[in-house]
């Protein structure tokens, strides 16, 4: 039979003990242990000042190449191996080239079927006048989707890298205006003239992709200069009215994945021998050559807004 | 090879050691962008005239513009003795 324990018979059990420590109602040293409060530590400046002189004159000994022979032999090593291992590499470099076959003749591994079909064959099978264009944009499509993706994984690594919070980037901003000369009446009278101009050559130079040298990567990189420009002229509140942080997230993502949705369509219709609905028009038209002139759009896009981005974010963190 | 595309190379052999002589990191930037330009009007002498305005763009103004940023960033820019003087005064 169990009886019935009071409470002062229950508070000198075991279990009592155990359970008020698990609980942590007890400190187990408070009154138990004694005590004292501690005192900050706090360098004694002079014995700093006296540690900072020894280091500094322990390292002056050190560096003393006079007298240090060790460091003196560490030295002259140190530059004859550096100098030994850079004629090593040159040499090296200049034996493997001289194993390559010369420019221009007729075995190069370079001179195969390929290049021979995209020369004979491009126009009719991409109908792009331009046969870079027809090469980077169509044939080897995949190539280019991959280069756009590395342009948004670093803007994306940038973002990382340098993006403030708010408290932070309000801060950035008054440093902005205080070191930024604002309202350059010379950089802002050359801007208006300039950067129209600029942004309708980009414009030429993407449209005309097909047709002539030039692309989207080059258009796109033309843009994005005179989208620097302007900034630079006219500062982020101008620029915040058309481009924020929200433009560039969905302009990237509708050019990338209508670039991946086009390319995957063309790969499967050119994989499974199917007829494509693209049509390929009449070369030397604006309106021709199927994919290639949205594919440069997408492209270019996806550039002239890294290009800006990356400006922005290297100069206030943030858009 | 033209000439020109002789004289051409020279500097660009020229800009690339002065580059890695240059004390001033200002400077070093500079000679970058004309190593740029160059090397863009050499693409167009090759017949790639794409290449060239990518060139152009990328190597002699995008690139010099985000390098002369960081170096406003880390305070590696440093301006002449009264506008130091002037940004003491306005802090």
């Amino acid at each position: 039979m169990s009886k019935k324990r009071s409470q002062e018979e229950y508070q000198k059990t075991f279990s009592f003990r155990f359970f008020r420590w698990f609980n942590g109602e007890k400190d187990p040293y408070l009154g138990e242990v004694e005590m004292h409060p501690q005192e900050e530590y706090q360098l004694d400046p002079q014995a700093a000042l006296r540690y900072e002189k020894e280091h500094d004159a322990i390292l002056d000994k050190v560096y003393d190449l006079e007298r240090n022979k060790t460091m003196q032999l560490f030295h002259k090593l140190y530059h004859a191996t550096s100098i030994l291992f850079c004629l090593f590499l040159i040499a090296l470099l200049l034996v493997t080239i001289s194993y390559l076959p010369a420019t221009g003749t007729i075995d190069r591994p370079v001179n195969n079927e390929v290049a021979k079909r995209y020369i004979e064959n491009g126009l009719e099978e991409t109908g792009a006048v331009n046969i870079v264009a027809g090469m980077i944009l169509d044939y080897r499509a995949f190539d280019t989707l991959g280069e756009s993706h590395v342009l948004f994984v670093a803007t994306v690594t940038v973002l990382i890298l340098l993006r403030l919070n708010k408290t932070q980037k309000s801060d950035a901003e008054i440093n902005d205006r205080r070191f930024e000369p604002k309202n350059d009446t010379i950089l802002q009278l050359v801007a208006t003239f300039l950067v129209p101009i600029i942004i309708i050559f980009g414009i030429y130079i993407i449209l005309n992709g097909h047709l002539g040298p030039g692309g989207g990567f080059s258009g796109g990189a033309v843009i994005g200069a005179g989208l620097v420009l302007y900034l630079n002229a006219f500062g982020f509140a101008k620029t915040e009215r058309f481009f924020t942080e929200k433009t560039y997230k969905w302009v990237c993502f509708f050019s990338l994945s209508f670039y991946c949705l086009a390319k995957s369509y063309s790969f499967y219709t050119g994989a499974n021998q199917l007829h494509s609905v693209i049509p390929k028009g009449t070369p030397g038209a604006i309106l021709s050559s199927g994919l290639i002139l949205p594919l440069n759009i997408a492209v270019g896009l996806v550039v002239a807004c890294t290009i800006y981005a990356f400006y922005a974010m290297f100069r206030k963190g943030g858009f | 090879m033209t000439a020109f595309q002789i004289i051409l190379m020279g500097f660009l052999i020229i800009c690339a050691i002065s580059v890695s002589f240059s004390k001033n990191l200002l400077n070093s930037i500079l000679i970058y962008m004309s190593f740029s330009l160059i090397m863009s009007i050499l693409w167009v002498c090759l017949e790639s005239p794409d290449l060239a305005i990518t060139e152009a763009a990328v190597g002699a103004g995008i690139t010099s513009v985000l390098f002369f940023v960081t170096l406003k960033k880390i305070h590696a820019i440093e301006g002449s003795e009264s506008e130091k003087k002037e940004a003491k005064e306005n802090e």
